[in-house]
């Protein structure tokens, strides 16, 4: 049986995959939001080279980068083409009917097809150089302050977590479910829609059935090693600040103050 | 006598983690285990019905470093037992004490459970994270252990299962064999004294059996840790140094292996089976051929055999 990748890490001995998961998770955010801050060209085009600099160091085959962008070509050309349509201006290009494209459109859906791939391309990169469980264990560091307003930070952690490790198991269930059901002579590939639905429920029953009994053994498990929630819990690994994670929360900050001041001059 | 020994370990229940890689000490006639007249029923909440009685009568007294196996049928009551072991489950009448401790006291639990691991039947629902040495981590990060030293019990955990080279990888790309030597590492981590497996082979095949079976054993010889072994294998059960059979829950044997297996009819009254060995030399001692009954492996059988040809040619001649 083929191996299931969870997520999409892909390994490699980089500097950003070395980098602290908070640093990563809160620094594509904020590059996200500079995306929005730089309106032109030359902020684009700081933006793109920023994020080149951070394909070739993270070593992974930028081949990988742009796989995300095919989910979200529709989205891609939806807006693109919406904005070179719909954009009023004074120099006209084509004029054919209704349809109206002028020079200032053309720049329009441009810029905004470049802000979309760069924002898609800069989370892959994360989510290629970052394990689910740095994620999961990230976002549980960064939202700690969160518990004073009574928000089960931890629980809801480690339900991702419990997620992530099942995720396999169950695939293989489908799997044998699935073959289990077909050589009862089950058919899942043929008819309609409603009639496609319905073959999946002697599918999904009993992966429910079993997904239940699994979370009672497993809650049973975890009782036995002495799980009681977050009271008194420490982590074998703690997360730590090292010097690269300063060097790149620097690096973060001055290309944030280039591109509002390349903002400013446009 | 019972009540001192009981007594003596009020005083020094106060469980302490590290103890165990201390090492050796004063062990071996220490009770880790002592039941009095232990009940318990499954409550049915459907009224019309009656509840189960699951454990009647159960008086037992496992002492530190043992290896016992339990056997029993299906619904003898041998995992309801396990269950209590480590306060998963509370006794409906009657008290268990581990290491003097009262499982019913609210307060014990967490330290039982440190003290008194517990491996599941299903090797992929007790394993919690996505990497194995994060799992094996779980327990000690329960009981607040500081950082530093859960890194360091983990790398011994995973030494003493043999799986240190596995420590990165996730547990779906491991064997059933595997992942059940990564839940023995995981209750390792928490120093326990006792680990009490249910069923820990059944869903594995011989190889892997193999495996669990040995990392049992070199447990039990050189950490002298406490071994509790449900199963159905006869062929395991005759490793232990004790055998405890259940019956519609309550202990019907408990002895040596060699003593409680030459009683073939008997656990075969009890939908038990004997070891294959000890099967066929009773088989063939019924048919007048002298075997000793007490055999137990196949080592032994065919040296029996060997003995009874070795005399045969020796009368003839």
């Amino acid at each position: 049986m083929a191996r299931i990748v969870i997520g999409q890490y892909y390994p490699a001995p980089s500097v950003i995959h070395r980098l602290d998961a908070r640093v990563k998770l809160v620094g594509t955010m904020f590059f996200i939001v500079t995306l929005f801050i730089a309106g032109t060209w030359a902020g684009y085009g700081v933006a793109a080279l920023a994020l080149a600099g951070v394909i070739y160091l993270s070593k992974v085959p930028p081949m990988f980068m742009f796989r995300g962008l095919r989910a979200m070509l529709f989205i891609l050309i939806f807006t693109a083409s919406l904005n070179l349509f719909l954009t009023p201006g004074e120099v006209v290009l084509v004029e054919f009917f209704f349809i109206r494209v002028t020079l200032e459109g053309v720049s329009h859906a441009g810029q905004i097809a470049l802000r979309l791939i760069i924002l898609i391309v800069g989370s892959t990169v994360m989510t290629l150089t970052t394990t689910p469980i740095q994620l999961t264990d990230a976002i549980e560091t960064l939202l700690n302050p969160f518990k004073k307003l009574r928000i089960p930070v931890h629980e809801i952690a480690m339900m991702m977590t419990i997620a992530l490790r099942f995720i396999p198991t169950l695939m293989e269930e489908v799997d044998k479910i699935m073959k289990a059901q077909m050589a009862r002579g089950a058919d899942f590939d043929t008819g309609g829609l409603i009639k496609r639905a319905k073959s999946l429920i002697p599918l999904l029953i009993p992966l429910f059935v079993s997904a239940f009994r699994r979370a009672d053994e497993l809650a049973q498990a975890m009782d036995a090693r002495c799980y009681r929630g977050d009271v008194n819990r420490t982590k074998m690994k703690i997360m730590r600040f090292a010097p690269r994670d300063f060097l790149a929360s620097g690096i973060l900050i001055i290309y944030g103050a280039i591109l509002i001041f390349i903002g400013r001059m446009g | 006598m019972r009540k001192l020994a009981c007594e003596h370990f009020q005083i020094r229940r106060t469980p302490t983690p590290t103890k165990r890689s201390e090492g050796g000490g004063e062990r071996g006639w220490s009770i880790i285990f002592h039941s009095q007249n232990l009940h318990f029923e499954y409550v049915r909440y459907n009224e019309s019905e009656e509840n189960t009685l699951a454990l009647s009568d159960v008086n037992i007294h496992i002492n530190q470093g043992e290896f016992v196996a339990i056997l029993g049928h299906n619904g003898s009551g041998k995992s309801t037992l396990a269950r209590h072991l480590n306060a998963l489950l509370a006794p409906t009448s009657g008290t268990l004490w581990v290491q003097g401790m009262d499982t019913e006291d609210p307060n014990n639990t967490w330290p039982i459970r440190q003290m008194a691991g517990m491996v599941f039947q299903n090797p992929d629902n007790q394993l919690v994270a996505t990497i194995v040495e994060e799992d094996v981590a779980f327990g000690p990060e329960n009981l607040g252990v500081p950082s530093a030293e859960i890194r360091q019990r983990v790398d011994n955990a995973l030494q003493t299962v043999r799986m240190s080279e596995y420590a990165q990888s996730s547990p779906h790309q491991l064997s059933g064999g595997q992942k059940q030597r990564i839940a023995i590492a995981g209750i390792l981590a928490m120093g326990p004294d006792c680990i009490v497996l249910d069923e820990p082979t059944a869903m594995l095949d011989p190889s892997g059996r193999q495996e669990v079976m040995d990392t049992i054993l070199q447990l039990n010889n050189e950490k002298h840790i406490t071994v509790i072994l449900i199963t159905h294998f006869m062929e395991e059960a005759v490793k232990a140094k004790r055998v405890i059979v259940m019956d519609k829950g309550a202990v019907v044997m408990d002895g040596i292996p060699r003593e409680i297996f030459k009683q073939v009819d008997k656990m075969k009254d009890l939908g038990l089976d004997v070891p294959s060995a000890t099967g066929l030399a009773n088989v063939l001692r019924k048919r007048g051929i002298p075997i000793q009954e007490d055999v137990l492996t196949d080592e032994e059988f065919i040296q029996s055999i060997l003995n009874h040809v070795k005399e045969y040619h020796d009368s003839k001649n």
